[in-house]
């Protein structure tokens, strides 16, 4: 900061024995100089609030990121930086060479198994039921689309006790397939809203022209409309492989035995015991959640405002 | 069918042709078979999955005896005043927060990009890892927080979570850390679609920092910042992790809202009604909310 200050002063100094020199009418100066001396100001205050905003935001992560590269003995000190760092906390994660991560690998798997499969069942229905609503016009159809819009505004958690009860009626405990159904219900809604939004940009003649040369309407809906919707795709896909890899709740509730688990349910799992090994269980942390990082980075941009609502345009 | 009108006999020809319009519309023939293929299997798994638990836990939550049963448990009275605080504080807060700095955010360069990447960093992690790492980070004994309070400032920390008052604090202060930097991807994103020429002008005009955000922005990002404070107010109504994992409900069940009070009598106390009651007395304020932000939502546009 002190740099900044002191920038400030010579560049203004100079800049005034510049204009009482060459320049006769000061009063013409004026603004100009007091400009640039806001614009430094501005530019200081905006460090400051920079480097608070990496502090606030970067306070728990690396709290994290340092946990898990200290060693066991170091965990219960008061040490604010790994004393003698290293990766075996990783290593043990990736070995299962503890007994609460005996089944990471297969836990991790359960892990992409929902959530990939979530991802494929939320496009393909989101996809036909916007496309019987938004191109074949189906009647009633905006009944479909409210109900739609009323699942969205529910929160998940508010439904997880009665939908435990149906799934154990159901005789789907510890199956996968009960949080698949749960985050399908709860993508798919957002998906319908966003796909039919995107929908109205492609000109609906293009529909009725190739119905003109006789295409079937499954024709229409795998020849037009999926390549067109393409960038909606990506950007659902990724909104619900995030929404059911980063999910807890009904997880937890659900996948309760070792084998069905994943990690999530494991990770919390560590929870459960007063002298959690915190160590190994941060670098299971990062490890998980470095897919969904990786995704949100590389996806970010297509992403974005994917819930920009509201006549912002006046 | 003993009640026909009048009008309906003297026509009986188009009824039909009507009728048949009403449930098929324009499409003809095989279209509409296709049409319903396409939307029965959603309709279908929003019956099964959706509609059945939703009238299975209305009915779960029935019985008038739950709720008295509530009103005299002190600690659901605790989570009521907690449920509100957690709106009132967290929601705007973090929606006040979250305007602002999408304002800062609109400034250019690549040192802004940057940060912005750092920032959206606690949305993009899985909620559980970041609320883990916070509630050892508040531990009083070993935490980070407090370790780091005494090697730079020679401050003892507090035990944070030990206390009812600091504990519903930090459970706050964890939400605003996670979901501030959502909201503020939003309102960057509706303070970039003000066309360029609206703010240029303001700029001709003079108006600049405090005046053209009470005048130009602010009136233009109103609806916006209005849906999305409802929207979030639902959110966090419904926001489980948060609290569970930073707090998880203690000391002493004091800090619990209503999602993991919820979850609480269901499942550790095993009283399923007694949790799903819990959760439906939240309905006097969901119900009005639901209402609003369907109109709000539906006339809205989404864009990508």
């Amino acid at each position: 900061m002190n740099v900044t200050t002191v920038d400030v002063t010579t560049t203004e100094t100079t800049t005034d024995v510049r204009l009482t020199s060459t320049h006769p009418s000061p009063q013409l100066q004026q603004p100009h100089r007091s400009m640039r001396r806001r614009r430094y100001l501005e530019n200081a205050a905006a460090a400051v609030l920079a480097a608070v905003i990496i502090v606030w935001t970067m306070l728990p992560i690396y709290n994290m990121v340092m946990i898990a590269l200290k060693d066991s003995g170091d965990v219960f000190t008061e040490h604010i930086f790994p004393v003698r760092p290293s990766l075996d906390s990783f290593g043990v994660v990736l070995t299962e060479g503890h007994w609460y991560l005996q089944n990471f690998w297969r836990q991790f798997g359960n892990s992409i198994y929902v959530s990939v499969t979530t991802t494929i069942l939320t496009l393909l229905l989101g996809t036909l039921a916007s496309f019987s609503i938004g191109r074949m016009r189906i009647r009633h159809g905006w009944v479909v689309s409210n109900t739609a819009l009323l699942t969205y505004v529910i929160p998940a958690s508010f439904l997880a006790i009665p939908f435990y009860r149906i799934m154990q009626d159901y005789g789907l405990s510890n199956n996968p397939w009960s949080v698949i159904a749960a985050f399908v219900m709860f993508a798919t809604p957002y998906a319908i809203i966003v796909f039919q939004e995107y929908g109205r940009s492609i000109p609906i003649e293009l529909d009725e022209s190739a119905r003109l040369d006789g295409a079937s309407p499954p024709q229409l809906y795998l020849r037009i409309y999926l390549p067109l919707m393409a960038p909606a795709l990506v950007a659902i896909g990724t909104y619900a492989f995030l929404l059911s890899w980063n999910e807890y709740l009904y997880q937890f509730l659900l996948l309760s035995s070792d084998q069905s688990m994943t990690v999530p349910v494991a990770l919390a799992r560590f929870l459960n015991s007063d002298v959690a090994p915190w160590n190994y269980m941060m670098a299971t942390a990062i490890i998980y959640a470095l897919p969904p990082v990786a995704l949100y980075y590389a996806f970010r941009g297509r992403m974005r405002a994917g819930l920009t609502m509201g006549g912002v345009k006046g | 069918m003993n009640n026909v009108s009048a009008i309906e006999i003297g026509h009986p020809a188009s009824r039909q042709a009507s009728r048949w319009r009403f449930w098929r519309g324009e499409l003809r023939g095989s279209e509409y078979t296709w049409a319903l293929a396409f939307i029965v299997p959603y309709i279908a798994v929003f019956l099964v999955f959706v509609a059945y638990p939703v009238v299975y836990g209305l009915w779960m939550g029935s019985e008038v005896s739950l709720y008295n049963q509530l009103l005299a448990d002190p600690i659901y009275q605790d989570t009521v005043v907690n449920t509100l605080l957690y709106l009132g504080l967290a929601v705007n807060v973090k929606m006040v927060l979250a305007l602002l700095l999408s304002g800062f955010f609109m400034r250019p360069g690549r040192w802004m990009q940057a940060l912005l990447m750092i920032y959206v960093l606690p949305w993009a992690i899985p909620g559980l890892c970041g609320f883990i790492s916070i509630h050892w980070m508040l531990n009083g004994e070993w935490g980070f927080l407090n370790n780091l309070l005494w090697t730079l400032f020679h401050i003892e920390g507090a035990y944070w979570l030990n206390d009812r008052w600091l504990a519903l604090g930090s459970g706050i202060l964890s939400h605003i850390w996670k979901n501030l930097p959502f909201w503020t991807v939003i309102l960057l994103a509706g303070r970039m679609a003000i066309p360029l020429d609206i703010r240029d002008t303001a700029k001709v005009d003079g108006a600049t920092g405090v005046r053209s955000f009470v005048h130009i922005t602010f009136p233009l990002l109103a609806n916006l910042y209005l849906t999305c404070t409802l929207l979030s107010t639902i959110f966090t109504l419904g926001d489980f992790n948060t609290v569970f994992f930073v707090t998880g409900g203690g000391p002493a069940n004091l800090t619990h809202v209503l999602a993991t009070l919820g979850i609480r009598n269901a499942f550790d106390i095993a009283q399923p009604r007694l949790g799903v009651a819990a959760v439906m007395s939240a309905l006097p304020l969901m119900i009005p909310l639901v209402i609003i932000l369907m109109r709000r939502l539906r006339t809205a546009e989404v864009q990508l």
